[in-house]
Formats: structure tokens, C-alpha cells, sequence
């Protein structure tokens, strides 16, 4: 998968028009483009703000506001690791370490092929199953450290060279 | 679908009360965040599916419901009339429950709730002790109706708060008297005076002759806290019920709720509960037939601590960054679109309904103090929390307000488990404070609170045991709201950055016997010359934990010491000799590869190699890792 990712001009237009062309909703809007893309494309921008008459500082005084904005385009399975209080208190930073060492990414970060983005996040909203871990949209609790590399192997792709790797070790 | 007016709001309940008795039992199944997490929902259409093949579908009447609030045992499924509670419950255990139960009749036991291990089944919801201490007036309706279907809502008495205020005519000034009455404070954090709130906003639109807004905060940003999210999930015609009596009081038509796009199931449902409003009159150009003008829009967050201050909030609102402003100017006067604008929470705005209709003085009398002189006499009515952490039984609890930390620990929450002893409990959320064992016996109130260093907060209530380190927790708060800082004002950006530095140095036993003194003054400026509430409460986690716990400070300061064993930097992991049993459970975890041992033997971490991330304590299945 490569970083460019065309704009359909067509789908940016229906998601202005969803939220009526109206400047106070372009966080909405430039939430919907967010999900499609996983980033804020110039493109995009460029017609929310033509459409809006918002001029593009502003837009992207927004976009790098906001956490759930990015200019770089995110992973594919996003990865958000609870680090609310009651997951903190429950162990949560052993468990965003474990990611971190697994993934080879700092909080914040997208792995190269786009597979993977790790983010800490605030309270996933059911903090009686701390620590807890949302990956893509699926939240899964009382997960602890040693999880971690289990967890990520089941959303793994193989690559062939891990393959090869994998069947060398077989071969042993 | 029928238009609701004043006159038949009764008869369209009664209707749906008929519809609902005509069935045997209603099988209402928690769907909240937490029990869906957890497979409700799949348990659920197994259930739906069994009761269809049976063809029990004419008696049985499965309801997906909001959080039920006892989240530790979900999925949660309580059995209509007889108020039976089955907990964690799996799909595998449809086929038993329906034979046993609604065949055979004879409730399961093994999926009732057990206060312990061997003892007896406790069949009723009310009998539980999790349950007994409570009192419910924002959550009244929890795992009680489909949130989905406004019938249901009007069945459990939805609007009748409204209906009540047009029939009889209640005027403004009247509804605004009857909020001052009933003593009602913020339930998001700060405790105002919802009456006075509301009678300054009507004054200024009179006096200006601009057309008032009312708004909801649901940004619910205190980490750790889900109470807000769990009333719109469950009950979301509480809260437009509310906004509409707010907006009869201060003459708003235009109504707004700001929710955070994390939460998809609040916004999903409240989108639901607005249409079904607006198709049955209830929203709209002619309110229950009354002639009044009222609609309700949603803005969803993006995701900052920030926006949840007023006037954050109303910037975000209008598409801007949520950057505070100056207050001397309050957003009751010039809010949103520069307008007289009434913000509350959006558990103050569910607690509106059951005031109006049951009357300020019902209200009054829970709770403690005087409020009839006026509202900061004392705190009213019920406040909600979400007790959670180190406790036992983690959920959503609603409770009168006075009750002691005690009770709400011990009683309601069953103690700490795992035979660990309590350290502290955090309230406030980054905005509160750290309290500790001795003042258990504090009345949960707005002023006693604040007065003990912590504050209510909006309802985030985490119980920490002797494993948490205090000086970890300043800090974890301190980061928290370095990250969150909007940056607009330097005392807030910059103080932030310094306090979290010297904290940093601390947990890592390099702490200067001066840093204590230079935390408080950074604490006291950064209160002074902040902006907004952010950079002017950002030092009380760091102010109650000195004050309460400052040996723990010195240990690792003096001592280069964690007392609990938390801070990485300052422990050693090991494993006793006495209790491995060499199951190598460790081994494979461990990414650095530092244990070794032989299968039934003995293992041991090489220290060198060890990177103190505590893999190996959360795999062994033995306790026998030890810190240090
Ligand atoms: C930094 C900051 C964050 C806040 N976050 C919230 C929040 O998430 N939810 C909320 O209801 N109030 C929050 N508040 C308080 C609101 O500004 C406001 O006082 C409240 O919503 C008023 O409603 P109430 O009177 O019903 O409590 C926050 C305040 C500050 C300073
Ligand atoms: S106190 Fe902090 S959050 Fe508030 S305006 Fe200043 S920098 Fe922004
Ligand atoms: S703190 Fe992690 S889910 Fe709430
Ligand atoms: S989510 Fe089911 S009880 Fe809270």
C-alpha cells in the first residue's frame, strides 16, 4: 500500500453536503474525511474550504488542534491502548510498552507498510475491564503485558520473508 | 406514529405500559460499552433466536438496555417483573436459561450473582448489595428501557416533567424558581447553582433581547469516568427532556449537545432518540401541541480535555479550535454565537425532568445541608461516579450525596480485592485530588470535598491500592494535562512542562531535597496566571498527594525509594525461590530474554538483561514474581 491515496472528489463533496455546507460543522466534516482517508488530504481541505468559505489556516489551525486529526495517513488497524486513570492504575503502561516493543512504534506512531498506528487514548468508556485495548473498532479487556504479542499476531499479515523465516526455523 | 400532546402523553404511556404487561417476562440484556465489550450482544441475538424457534416470542420480550451499572459482572441480563439478575452470562448459556427458566420455571443459580466464592445465590437485583445503597434519580431508568424506542422511554415517565410545566401553565420565571428550590449544583465538576446559572442567562436575554441557547456537555473528558456517556447511552430522552424544560426556562429555541466522537454509541443513539422526538411533536415547531419552538443539534468532539471548559466549548462548536478564552466575560452572557447561553452537564440536565415533576422540595430533602436559603447551603439530591480501579465491584454507582467514602467503597464497591489494602482514592479527575485511608469517613459533598484538598469532580472515582505509587500518579495527571494543554497561555504550557520534569526526576530517585518546595510554588503561580480551569487546578493531584502522602515524596527523594514498587527506575524484579514452580510461563514473554530456568525448576531474571517492563509479573499465574 503507498501513502497516496486519491481523493474522490465526489465522496468529499457528499460528506460537505451531509453536514449542509455549514463552517460550524467542518470538524464533522473533516471527521468523516478522517475515516475515509485516515488522514486529512489537501485536497479534501481545499474543497471544505472553498465549499465552506473558510480559508485554509483556519482549517488547519483545526486539523492540528484536534487529536482525532492527522496530516499523515494512519494505520490501517488503528491501535489504541486505554491509558485512563483506571486502566493506568491496573497496569496500562506495561501494556503500551508491550506494543511499543512488539510494533517497533512510539505512542503516536504508524508502522512503514501502514498496517498498524499506536495511539494512548483517554478512556475507552468501560474502565471496569482495565486495562483495556481497542483494536480497529473491537475493545478487548483485561488484557496485561504477556497478552500483547499473542493479541498482535492474530491481525498480523505474514510477509513472505517472515514466512521464510518462520519455515527455516521448522526446518531446524 | 402518534404526535404526543399534552393531553395524551398519559394515555400513549398507558398503552405502552399494556403492550409491556402483556408479556410474562421481559428479558432486559445489558448493551452498554462494558458488557458489550464483553459479548452481550452476540448472547443477546442467541437468545432472540432461541426464543423465536421456540415460538416464546409472544411471552418473552428481549430489550437491549444501557449500562445496568454493574460493569465487573457483565453482560448483565435482569428478568422482568421478578427483577432476577443473571451475570456473565455467554451465548452457550441461552439453551439452560430458557429450559430451566422460562420452561421449567425454575430460575438458574450458577448464573446468579455470589457475594463470594461458595456462598449463596442471590436471585433478586435489589438484594444485592452493590445495589442496596443506592438511590437513582440521573440513572432512574438504567437497564430499565429500550433506549431506542420512545415508547418505552414515555412508558417509564419520560416528559412528564414537560407536560406537567405546559398544562398547568408554569412560567419562566416560575421553572427557574423551582430549580433555585430544589438546590441542584452542577453535576460536571465545578457545583454552580443551576437556577442561578439559568436566571443570569435569562436576565441577559431580556436584557439584550437576544434568543438564549442551551447546551449539554457531553465532551466527558476526566479519564477514567464514564458516567455521562452511560446516561445518553441509556436513557437519552432524560436528557432532552431536560434541555427542552431548560430552554422553556431561559427562552432558548435552539438547543445544542456536544458529545465526543469516541463514544459512537451515545451519538448513535442520541441521533435516534432527537428523530423520534421531532417525529413524535416532541421536538420541533409546535411542542406537544403547546405552540412551542425547540430543536436540539449535535457537534461532535474531536478528541481534547480542553473543550469540555465552557468556553472551549462553545469555539468548538463553532468549527474553531477549542482555545478558552478570558473569562471575566461568562458564557451565560456571551456564549454561543456571542449569545446568553446556558452550558450544564449532562447529568444536570437528566436530573431536571424528575424535579420538575416530583418537586424541588422531594429533591431537597436528599442530600445534605440547607439549601433552602439558597443553593450553596449544601449539596442536593444524588450524585453519579463511576467507581472503578482497584476495587471490587467496578461500575456505575448513583448515590445520595453525604454518603462517606466508606460506605461507598466498602459497601457498595465490596472492598479491594485481592486482599490488598486501600491507599487512596482519586476523585476529580486531573482537576481533583488524591485522598487517603484516613479520611474514609468523609461526606461525599461539593464543599466537604474541597475543603479535604480534592474535589467532586464530575464523577470519576478510582480506588488505588497499596501497589499504586502517589508520586506515579501526580505525575501520570500532570502528563495527562501537559498533553491536553491548549497552549495558549505560558503559566499553563510552560509550568506544566517544569512540574512534570521535576516529578520525572523524582520517580527516578533523582529527586533534589529543594523540589517539593519549588512543586508548591510552581503549583501557586500556575493557579494564578492560568487562564482557564485547566492551568489553574493542574497542580492539586500534585498538592493533595504532598499533602497526603509526602513521606512517599521523601522516600524516593532521601531513600531513592518506591515505596509501592512502582516507579521503574527504582525497582528490581525477581522471582522466590519458595513459590515458582517452574512453569516457564515467563520465559517466552520476556522480549529481552533475561529468565531462565528448567522446566519444574527454579527460574531466575538476570538483572542485567532485565528491562524492568513487568511482563513477567502480569504472565506468572503464581505470584511468585517479586518487586523490589
Ligand atoms: C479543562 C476543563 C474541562 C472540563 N471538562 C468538562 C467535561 O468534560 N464535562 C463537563 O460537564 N464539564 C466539564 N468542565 C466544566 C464545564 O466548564 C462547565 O462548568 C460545566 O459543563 C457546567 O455544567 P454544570 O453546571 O451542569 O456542571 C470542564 C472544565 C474545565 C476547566
Ligand atoms: S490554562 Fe492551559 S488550557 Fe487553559 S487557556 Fe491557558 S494554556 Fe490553554
Ligand atoms: S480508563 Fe481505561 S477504559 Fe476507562
Ligand atoms: S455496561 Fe453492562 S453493566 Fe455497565
Amino acid at each position: 500500500m503507498t501513502s497516496k491515496i486519491v481523493v474522490d472528489r465526489k465522496e468529499v463533496c457528499d460528506i460537505i453536503d451531509r453536514w449542509g455546507k455549514n463552517p460550524e460543522y467542518v470538524i464533522e466534516m473533516m471527521q468523516d474525511i478522517q475515516e475515509s482517508y485516515r488522514h486529512l488530504p489537501r485536497a479534501a481541505m481545499q474543497q471544505i474550504a472553498s465549499a465552506t468559505h473558510t480559508d485554509m489556516a483556519r482549517l488547519y489551525h483545526v486539523a492540528t488542534f484536534y487529536k482525532a486529526f492527522s496530516l499523515q495517513p494512519r494505520g490501517e488497524i488503528p491501535i489504541q491502548v486505554c491509558t485512563g486513570t483506571a486502566c493506568h492504575v491496573q497496569g496500562a503502561q506495561r501494556v503500551m510498552d508491550a506494543f511499543s516493543r512488539e510494533l517497533d512504534l512510539r505512542p503516536g506512531d504508524t508502522t512503514e507498510d501502514l498496517q498498524f498506528s499506536l495511539d494512548g487514548v483517554r478512556c475507552l468508556g468501560c474502565c471496569s475491564l482495565a486495562p483495556v485495548v481497542a483494536v480497529g473498532k473491537k475493545l478487548q479487556g483485561g488484557l496485561d503485558s504477556a497478552k500483547v504479542g499473542k493479541l498482535l499476531d492474530r491481525y498480523r499479515k505474514k510477509t513472505p520473508q517472515e514466512k521464510e523465516t518462520r519455515d527455516a526455523q521448522g526446518n531446524d | 406514529m402518534p404526535k404526543v400532546t399534552i393531553e395524551n402523553l398519559s394515555a400513549i404511556a398507558a398503552e405502552a405500559q399494556e403492550k409491556h404487561a402483556a408479556y410474562k417476562s421481559i428479558l432486559l440484556v445489558c448493551a452498554g460499552t462494558g458488557c458489550v465489550s464483553s459479548g452481550s450482544l452476540s448472547f443477546r441475538d442467541v437468545l432472540q433466536k432461541e426464543i423465536d424457534n421456540r415460538e416464546l416470542s409472544s411471552e418473552l420480550k428481549v430489550v437491549a438496555t444501557g449500562c445496568n451499572g454493574f460493569c465487573a459482572h457483565g453482560p448483565i441480563c435482569v428478568v422482568q417483573p421478578e427483577g432476577i439478575f443473571y451475570q456473565h452470562l455467554k451465548a452457550r448459556h441461552v439453551p439452560e436459561l430458557i429450559e430451566q427458566h422460562f420452561v421449567q420455571g425454575k430460575p438458574v443459580e450458577h448464573l446468579m450473582y455470589r457475594a463470594a466464592k461458595g456462598e449463596r445465590a442471590i436471585p433478586l437485583e435489589k438484594d444485592i448489595q452493590f445495589f442496596a445503597k443506592q438511590q437513582t434519580i440521573a440513572l432512574r431508568n438504567r437497564g430499565r428501557l429500550d433506549p431506542e424506542d420512545i415508547a418505552d422511554a414515555i412508558r417509564r415517565g419520560a416528559y412528564q416533567g414537560l407536560q406537567k410545566v405546559l398544562a398547568e401553565g408554569i412560567k419562566a420565571e416560575a421553572l427557574i424558581d423551582l430549580i433555585l428550590r430544589s438546590g441542584i449544583r452542577g453535576r460536571g465538576g465545578g457545583g454552580f447553582p443551576t437556577g442561578i446559572k439559568w436566571q443570569t442567562c435569562r436576565q441577559a436575554s431580556l436584557e439584550r433581547k437576544e434568543t438564549a441557547y442551551v447546551v449539554c456537555n457531553g465532551d466527558e473528558g476526566d479519564p477514567g469516568a464514564f458516567m455521562d456517556r452511560s446516561i445518553v447511552e441509556a436513557d437519552p430522552h432524560a436528557v432532552i427532556e431536560g434541555m427542552i424544560l431548560g430552554a422553556l426556562a431561559v427562552g432558548a429555541q435552539e438547543g445544542l449537545v456536544y458529545i465526543r466522537k469516541e463514544y459512537p454509541l451515545a451519538l448513535q443513539r442520541l441521533y435516534k432518540a432527537i428523530d423520534q422526538a421531532r417525529e413524535w411533536g416532541l421536538l420541533g415547531d409546535d411542542l406537544m401541541g403547546s405552540g412551542m419552538k425547540f430543536d436540539i443539534q449535535v457537534h461532535q468532539g474531536a478528541g481534547a480535555f480542553v473543550c469540555g471548559e465552557s468556553t472551549a466549548l462553545m469555539a468548538s462548536m463553532e468549527g474553531r479550535a477549542g482555545e478558552p478564552r478570558a473569562k471575566y466575560v461568562h458564557t451565560v452572557e456571551y456564549g454561543f454565537r456571542n449569545a446568553p447561553t446556558v452550558l450544564n452537564n449532562v447529568e444536570t440536565w437528566a436530573s431536571i425532568p424528575p424535579i420538575v415533576s416530583k418537586g424541588a422540595e422531594w429533591f431537597a430533602a436528599i442530600g445534605v445541608g440547607d439549601v433552602s436559603q439558597s443553593p450553596w447551603g449544601g449539596s442536593s439530591g444524588t450524585k453519579v461516579f463511576s467507581l472503578v480501579g482497584n476495587v471490587c465491584n467496578t461500575g456505575l454507582v448513583e448515590v445520595p450525596m453525604g454518603i462517606s467514602l466508606r460506605e461507598i467503597v466498602y459497601d457498595i464497591g465490596g472492598g479491594i480485592p485481592n486482599g490488598r489494602k486501600l491507599k487512596a482514592i482519586q476523585s476529580g479527575g486531573p482537576s481533583g485530588g488524591c485522598l487517603p485511608e484516613s479520611q474514609l469517613d468523609l461526606a461525599v459533598d461539593f464543599d466537604t470535598l474541597q475543603e479535604a484538598g480534592s474535589m467532586m469532580g464530575s464523577g470519576g472515582l478510582i480506588v488505588m491500592d497499596d501497589r499504586t505509587c502517589m508520586v506515579d500518579v501526580a505525575r501520570y495527571f500532570i502528563s495527562f494535562l501537559m498533553d491536553e494543554s491548549c497552549g495558549k497561555c505560558t503559566p499553563c504550557r510552560e509550568g506544566l512542562v517544569a512540574v512534570h520534569e521535576v516529578l520525572t526526576r523524582i520517580t527516578e530517585g533523582k529527586g533534589r531535597r529543594e523540589d517539593l518546595d519549588l512543586l508548591e510554588d510552581l503549583g501557586a503561580a500556575m493557579k494564578e496566571g492560568s487562564l482557564c480551569g485547566l492551568g489553574q487546578s493542574a497542580v492539586n493531584p500534585v498538592l493533595s498527594t504532598l499533602r497526603y502522602f509526602r513521606e512517599e515524596y521523601e522516600a524516593h527523594i532521601n531513600d531513592g525509594r518506591c515505596p509501592a514498587g512502582a516507579c521503574k527506575a527504582l525497582i528490581r524484579y525477581t522471582i522466590d525461590t519458595e513459590t515458582c514452580n517452574g512453569c516457564g510461563a515467563c520465559v517466552k514473554p520476556c522480549p529481552t530474554a533475561a529468565i531462565t530456568g528448567k522446566l519444574k525448576q527454579v527460574h531466575i531474571i538476570d538483572q542485567e538483561a532485565c528491562i524492568q517492563c513487568g511482563t513477567c509479573l502480569d504472565a506468572c499465574n503464581f505470584d511468585a514474581v517479586r518487586v523490589e
